[in-house]
């Protein structure tokens, strides 16, 4: 396997070695076809269970459980994702999953393009301090904040509340330090040409820097919205009445108990909680990897 | 970087003509700048001190305590204990099955992670073009994926009859029940996050190949270099600034591995894989505020010194 990618790449030298007949269209096919069949098998085998969550959202209880299982659905049916939209009322959780992504993206992208701002560009006492303590939060484990935080938020009265779900999360260090990377890289004498116009920093900020800043800002606005939309522990813990629960804490909560073995239902959820997301990657992926990439984060 | 603004704004303030009053002007220019810096950062420092660093700071004081679900009512009765926290946990035999669950599933989890996403970023860096980008989206859909989703289908494809041993039967194999045997649930649950986080190390690999120069290994091709021998003497040692920061980003992900184990196993059977989190949660759970602070402590502190030490790596050979 590790051979066979290296192999391929040689073939893609300008000057193919002296064995291979020249003017050849088909050069070096062998290998790069082995490759690519390896990977293409690969990828249908890792995309499995995407597929078989699909089947299984149309197939009949009884259909289900039937041993071994059927592959294709014999008589497709729409009765799981009824049962969805009917009594489950999912749209009330998408509503509530959608409200705190919102916000949470729009919130990452005013306080950390600010500090971004501040931190690339401005010299002020505390600013070491408040990047390090920024940039050392993002080793700290989510369970390392969320006792204390939940005993916040209760003595607060915000439990079961949106401001419980989408405050812990609206300062993102990850957006600081995109942000500020970013920011660095504008060139100084954009921003003194203002200064010498009579710009104050917020205009300069508003009308210069902000324009500027639209790849980090889709970047940081897709990492958070993929986050917010995923996120689990916290939204578990923070919504506690059937009112407040996003998708994945519905979705996680109706597969314990007595549902915990009706999968045509279970499966039929996943499809609804996974498809804007999946929806969202097909048209942005360039932006999806690009954040990665970049940030090395998910 | 700070030294060179502070050159920057040193220069623009003291090229002043008047020589005696460019001390005053210079420290008021710094005054107001400060204070308008302040400005700019006091949303982000006001939401973040209360909802980042407070909880930090907090967690660590209660690990202090006999802090329990009923003191949130009354925190005057918390009583301070020194390290009894920790004492408790280290003589708790269910943390210290946690440590080793979480030590497992990271040794076992992140060089798999790490060789799988190596071998599709070789593959893929070789390639031009929609094939490449198509396979790079597909590899790289289930990071996107709510876990909460995918482990119900994944639950799905383990059941003792589902698909995975419904396909081991097909060549004869007679697979376990994956999820309910102590032997089996934990390998299953590194599969899952295998699966998971293998597209995000592939992305990164991407890039660091991408900086590799191809004259390199065109050079090592024209010397009779097999490919085996240029990939182990002349990429791989060209990508392992990449390979550590993609190491250190997977070490602290893993870690706190808690969601998986949450929503296909619930920490069984039999503490198979009841990791650090998940202890965390529990005691939680029960009410146990100062025991569960201390344990995300011990987990915060072996994070924090794997990252400092594969940071010195990284410099170290860099």
């Amino acid at each position: 396997m590790s051979t066979s990618p290296l192999a391929s790449a040689s073939t893609r030298a300008p000057r193919p070695p002296a064995s291979r007949a020249p003017g050849r269209r088909r050069r070096g096919l062998g290998p790069r076809a082995l490759t690519y069949t390896v990977l293409a098998v690969g990828l249908v085998l890792w995309l499995i269970p995407f597929v078989w969550m699909i089947l299984g959202s149309v197939k009949t209880q009884g259909e289900i459980l039937q041993k071994p299982p059927t592959w294709w659905p014999e008589n497709p049916t729409g009765e799981n994702f009824a049962q969805w939209f009917g009594p489950l009322g999912i749209g009330h959780f998408f509503v509530n999953s959608l409200v705190v992504a919102v916000i949470t993206v729009l919130g990452n992208m005013v306080f950390c393009s600010m500090v971004g701002y501040a931190l690339a560009k401005m010299q002020f006492p505390g600013k070491r301090v408040l990047f390090t303590l920024v940039m050392i939060t993002l080793m700290v484990p989510g369970v390392v904040t969320f006792v204390p935080l939940f005993v916040m938020v209760s003595k607060l009265g915000l439990v079961n509340t949106y401001p419980a779900l989408i405050l812990p999360f609206l300062t993102a260090p990850i957006g600081v330090f995109l942000m500020r990377q970013f920011i660095q890289g504008i060139p100084d004498a954009l921003l003194e040409a203002a200064r010498l116009d009579g710009a104050g920093e917020w205009r300069i900020f508003a009308r210069i820097v902000m324009p500027l800043c639209g790849p980090p800002l889709a970047t940081l606005g897709i990492l958070t919205f993929l986050s917010s939309w995923n996120n689990f522990l916290w939204p578990l813990v923070a919504a506690q009445g059937e009112d407040m629960y996003t998708l994945p804490v519905a979705l996680s909560l109706y597969s314990t108990g007595q549902n915990a073995t009706n999968y045509g239902l279970l499966l039929a959820g996943s499809v609804l909680v996974i498809a804007p997301i999946i929806l969202l990657f097909v048209f942005l992926q360039r932006w999806f990897i690009r954040g990665v990439a970049t940030t090395g984060l998910k | 970087m700070s030294a060179t603004t502070l050159e920057r704004t040193g220069a623009r303030t003291g090229s002043g003509p008047a020589g005696p009053r460019a001390g005053g002007m210079h420290a008021r220019l710094r005054r107001r700048q400060a204070l308008v810096a302040w400005g700019f950062c006091l949303p982000f420092v006001a939401v973040f001190a209360v909802f980042m660093l407070m909880p930090i700071v907090g967690s660590f004081a209660m690990s202090f305590t006999d802090f329990t679900a009923r003191d949130i009512a009354s925190p005057f009765s918390v009583n301070f204990v020194w390290l009894d926290q920790f004492v408790a946990l280290f003589t708790d035999e269910r943390f210290l099955t946690s440590l080793a669950v979480t030590g497992v599933f990271v040794l076992v989890g992140i060089p798999v992670t790490m060789v799988v996403a190596l071998a599709l970023a070789l593959a893929l860096n070789s390639g031009r073009g929609r094939l490449v980008a198509f396979f790079r989206v597909g590899f790289y859909a289930p990071v996107v994926t709510s876990i909460v989703a995918v482990a119900v289908v994944w639950r799905y494809i383990l059941q003792p009859d589902g698909l995975l041993n419904s396909a081991l039967a097909v060549v004869g194999i007679d697979g376990p029940n994956w999820l309910n045997d102590p032997a089996f649930a934990l390998p299953s649950l590194i599969m899952l996050a295998v699966w998971r986080n293998v597209g995000t190390l592939m992305v990164i690999f991407l890039a660091g190949l991408q900086a590799v120069p191809e004259d390199v290994s065109e050079a090592a091709t024209m010397d009779g270099a097999s490919a085996w021998r240029r990939l182990v003497s002349v990429t791989l040692p060209l990508l392992r600034p990449t390979i550590l920061l993609g190491a250190v980003l997977i070490s602290v992900g893993y870690l706190q591995f808690f969601e998986e184990a949450f929503v296909m196993t619930k920490g069984g059977p039999l503490d198979s894989t009841l990791s650090v989190a998940f202890y965390t949660y529990q005691q939680f759970g029960f009410g146990e505020y100062g025991l569960a602070s201390a344990a995300s402590y011990v987990l915060f502190l072996a994070i924090a010194l794997l990252s400092l030490l594969q940071f010195r790596l990284l410099r170290s050979k860099d």
